[in-house]
């Protein structure tokens, strides 16, 4: 079987500084995958490169892509597509620095993540056609449903609310919702956990198997807590200066030797 | 007058902050400076033909005399704690104002001594005798001395006392004098629209026949008009707070009641008027429309397209070209008849012509993003107004001289011509399209690609992730923003009969954009307020408003407004929930800190 998705030799350079090195990396349908590595290591950029979303350096007008490798995700080479493509084929992302629409209510942030899945246009809604209002239905059934995922945490009276009057965790909840949202078959989370309270760090463990197990999603997370990625991993894979150090179980991993060295090493030079 | 002051603050209120003498001379001074202002650009003279109540105050008064009001309740408004509900104006702050007051009086005395002798004029070439005949009511220095500094000094003391006075009886006078003035100013509409319902008796109480109030109905107004504004003090915002927070049905049924009564004002109201006013409604309802496209592609979509008026042109000029009989290169000679297929195939060649600019100017400008998207925009908006002025299309639109004779358009079975001469006609004409953009605009918010417009506005490379094509979304935009510009367009050739390059300049971009911005962007009263105040009261670009005393400082009054409202209230006059939102976002966060009810809280409690 081949994987869901496949990258391989992904390279990219900021300047004079290699943020990816030359990745390669797989993911089978119905995983965990953690990325992990020290600050800096390019966990952010790799997740960017796949979403379409790598910042733009300056001079060129085009949109910015990989320096060189490819990224093929079911069958398409999505490398150099654009963002809204590519989470049209089915990959969707949060942020590490949550990055909601703040203003729109909870329940339009989860609506609004439906656009590429339906196809309503100007004359359906100006002449308000069965089929509009039927979509517009299912849109705001579905947007709730997504919700309800959460438990009541996202629910009832939360609806209406803007964004922006969240608590911390509920904006991280409701950027995942909305990545759930746009029906995707693969969903990359950086930093699910950043910020949020032990409480609250084990229940979203919990929602990331049930992920997986209910939604039938595949996911690959960013982490920092050791304990989730425990976890949830099925498999863990460690980046450092912008290459893979090491990949396996996460005992494999936690005892690798080059694992410890990256991240005490980066320690002893952040200490100097 | 310092001892007074000290004396004046009992124990208790000590926690207001003490008058300090060199921030009231710096108001004072700065008052004085705007009067002088005031007074050098040549309003305070202008204005003083317009009579407002006979035979005590003019227009040119009020102009000079709010000075020390406003300063006088300024300076005194810092002597109040933020915390301070008010209620009785201490002494201090009575004082306070006074001395700003008379500070102003006496710079603007100081001014006028000045430009008495003459030795100014080179430079402001209002500042002629009459001026200073009319700054020292024609009786030399020495009394506008008493009259400036004393009479100032009195003004400014009020406006301190103001600041001081509770909420609600400021409320109520500042209704008293606002209800009055504005009566005053829109002599011309109120009588109007009295005379046509057989009112005309009270308009004879409240006016002269040559203009201006009389006292008694100046009295009778400010009176009632004080009683009122204490009786529903706040009920309107009140009641529209309590509106936005209903939820579904009984919402709907508000905003069905509020639609059909907007629908009957426009059928009955255009018959309540005279075709003077008729005629400013016109141009009301024309900006309007504009406002309301320019709100989808702004105020939707948050696209600051400076160029909108390009699409204007393009629908006046595609109307004229298909119907005046003097077209240069292509005369088709299609009578507007919307009851034959002529109409339609006009109408229809104007959206095609709008979409098609659209499509044209929007798709390179669209993948910019903030201020380029402004100044590129701003460009292609001069570029097509100087390909319509030049040599090589005039064989087409003929250059500055436009195309001329363009014939009213008709309901042919009904025998009904619509043309400028009628503007009565013209206002049903464009409220058809209003009511369209209206309708248009409400259902595009609350759809699939509102939300995508809001989701835009908000976070371009977010909303790009979410799965949202953002240029394709954009366009469409810009495009129904275009469609809805060129309708205005086709009205306009209408309404005019002739078109020329020289009114689509950059300036009608610019206004529509201030009606948008002043009125409340991103929600339809709001526009509706927007151009009934600036293009009613004042005017459009080359249309006269209500004062058409103003036609000469217009300009200036437009960017005084602009910066006001940018400062003191950026979401406009009737803003958007959500726009307030955006603009408020750390108030809110406060407030709902300060209220656990519904609060950002921690999620702990709810585990
Ligand atoms: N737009 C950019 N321009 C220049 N350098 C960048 C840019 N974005 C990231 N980098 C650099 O690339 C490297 C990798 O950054 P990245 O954000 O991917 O790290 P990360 O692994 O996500 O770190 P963290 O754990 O702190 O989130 C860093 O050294 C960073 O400084
Ligand atoms: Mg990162």
């Amino acid at each position: 079987m081949t994987s869901m998705l496949s990258i391989s030799q992904l390279a990219k350079k900021f300047g004079g500084l290699q943020a990816l090195g030359g990745i390669d990396f797989q993911v089978d349908e119905g995983e965990i995958v953690s990325v992990i590595g020290p600050n800096g290591a390019g966990k952010t950029t790799f997740f960017n490169a796949i979403s379409g979303m790598l910042p733009s350096t300056g001079s060129s007008d085009h949109r910015p892509v990989p320096d060189t490798g490819s990224i093929v995700f079911r069958g398409n080479d999505i490398t150099s597509l654009p963002p809204s493509d590519i989470t049209k084929l089915g990959i969707a992302r949060t942020f590490q620095n949550v990055r909601l629409f703040p203003n729109m209510t909870v329940l339009e942030n989860a609506m609004v993540a439906q656009h590429c899945r339906t196809s309503k246009g100007v004359w359906a809604t100006i002449f308000q056609t069965p089929s509009f209002r039927r979509e517009e239905e299912s849109i705001e059934r579905r947007a709730k449903e997504v919700l309800d995922f959460f438990g009541t945490r996202l629910a009832g009276y939360r609806h209406e609310q803007p964004a922006f009057m969240l608590s911390y965790a509920n904006r991280r909840r409701l950027e995942i919702a909305r990545a759930i949202a746009t029906d995707p078959a693969l969903v990359l989370l950086d930093e699910p956990t950043a910020g949020m309270n032990p409480k609250e760090t084990l229940e979203l463990t919990g929602l990331i198997t049930r992920m997986r197990d209910e939604l039938g999603l595949t996911v690959v997370l960013i982490e920092h807590a050791m304990p989730v990625v425990r976890d949830v991993s099925d498999r863990v894979v460690v980046l450092d200066h912008g290459v893979q150090i090491a990949e396996g179980s996460y005992e494999d991993v936690s005892t690798n030797e080059d694992v410890i060295e990256a991240y005490l090493g980066r320690d002893a030079e952040a200490t100097s | 007058m310092a001892t007074v002051v000290e004396s004046a603050l009992p124990g208790p209120e000590l926690a207001k902050a003490a008058p300090n003498p060199a921030k009231i001379a710096r108001r004072g001074l700065l008052g004085g400076l705007v009067g002088a202002f005031v007074i050098a650009i040549g309003m305070f003279q202008t204005f003083d033909g317009r009579i407002l109540i006979v035979p005590v105050l003019s227009l040119g008064f009020v102009a000079l005399y709010w000075v020390p009001v406003l300063f006088g309740f300024l300076a005194s408004s810092d002597l109040r704690a933020p915390s301070d509900p008010g209620g009785r104006p201490s002494v201090a702050q009575v004082a306070v104002g006074a001395s700003t007051g008379a500070l102003a009086g006496a710079a603007v005395w100081l001014f006028g001594l000045i430009f008495s002798t003459g030795s100014l004029s080179d430079i402001f070439i209002r500042l002629t005798e009459r001026a200073s005949e009319l700054l020292t009511f024609g009786r030399g220095f020495g009394f506008a001395l008493i009259v400036l500094v004393g009479g100032w000094a009195l003004l400014g003391a009020i406006g301190g006392a103001l600041a001081g006075a509770s909420p609600r009886l400021r409320h109520a006078l500042v209704g008293a004098v606002v209800w009055t003035f504005g009566a005053a100013v829109l002599e011309l509409v109120v009588e109007d629209v009295l005379d046509e319902v057989g009112l005309s008796f009270v308009s004879r109480f409240l006016y002269e026949i040559n203009g201006g109030m009389k006292i008694p109905g100046a009295i009778v107004v400010m009176v009632l008009a004080g009683l009122a504004s204490w009786a529903f003090r706040g009920g309107f915002s009140r009641a529209r707070t309590r509106i936005r927070n209903l939820e579904g049905p009984a919402r709907r049924k508000y905003g069905l009641i509020g639609g059909a009564g907007a629908l009957v004002v426009i059928v009955v109201l255009p018959m309540l008027l005279g075709s003077l006013v008729n005629e400013l409604l016109a141009n009301v309802a024309l900006f309007l429309l504009m406002g309301l496209g320019l709100n989808i592609v702004i105020g939707y979509a948050g696209l600051l397209d400076l160029g909108y008026v390009a699409f204007f042109a393009v629908g006046a000029y595609t109307t004229a070209i298909l119907t005046s009989p003097i077209s240069p290169r292509f005369a088709p000679m299609l009578t507007l008849d919307f009851t034959t297929i002529d109409g339609w195939i006009i109408f229809g060649t104007v959206l095609l012509a709008a979409t098609l600019a659209g499509i044209l100017i929007g798709t390179p400008v669209i993948r910019m993003r903030g201020d380029y998207l402004a100044i590129v925009t701003l460009g292609f908006g001069e570029i097509v107004r100087i390909l319509f002025l030049s040599d090589w299309l005039a064989p087409t639109f003929g250059g500055a001289q436009g195309v001329r004779q363009i014939p009213p358009a008709e309901l042919g079975l009904v025998g009904v011509e619509i043309a400028g001469i009628n503007p009565q006609s013209i206002v049903y004409f464009v409220a058809v399209f209003v009511v369209i953009a209206v309708y248009v605009s409400y259902r595009l918010s609350k759809s699939r690609l509102g939300r995508a417009w809001s989701a835009l506005r908000e976070d371009e490379s977010v909303a790009e992730a979410m799965g949202i094509d953002t240029v394709k979304v954009k366009l469409l935009a810009f495009v129904i923003g275009a469609i809805l510009a060129s309708f205005a367009g086709m009205v306009f050739a209408v309404k005019v009969g002739s078109v020329f390059p020289n009114s689509f300049a950059l300036l009608v971009s610019i206004i529509v954009l201030v009606v948008v911005i002043v009125g409340g962007m991103g929600n339809i009263p709001g526009v509706a307020v927007g151009a009934l105040v600036l293009i009613g009261v004042l005017g459009g670009p080359t249309q006269p408003g209500v004062l058409q005393e103003f036609q000469e400082f217009k300009l200036l009054i437009y960017g005084a407004l602009l910066v006001f409202m940018m400062l003191k209230r950026p979401e406009g006059l009737l803003p958007s929930v959500r726009r307030s939102r955006e603009l408020h976002q750390d108030e809110f966060l406060q407030d709902a800190w300060l209220d656990p009810a519904d609060a950002t809280e921690s999620d702990e409690d709810r585990a």
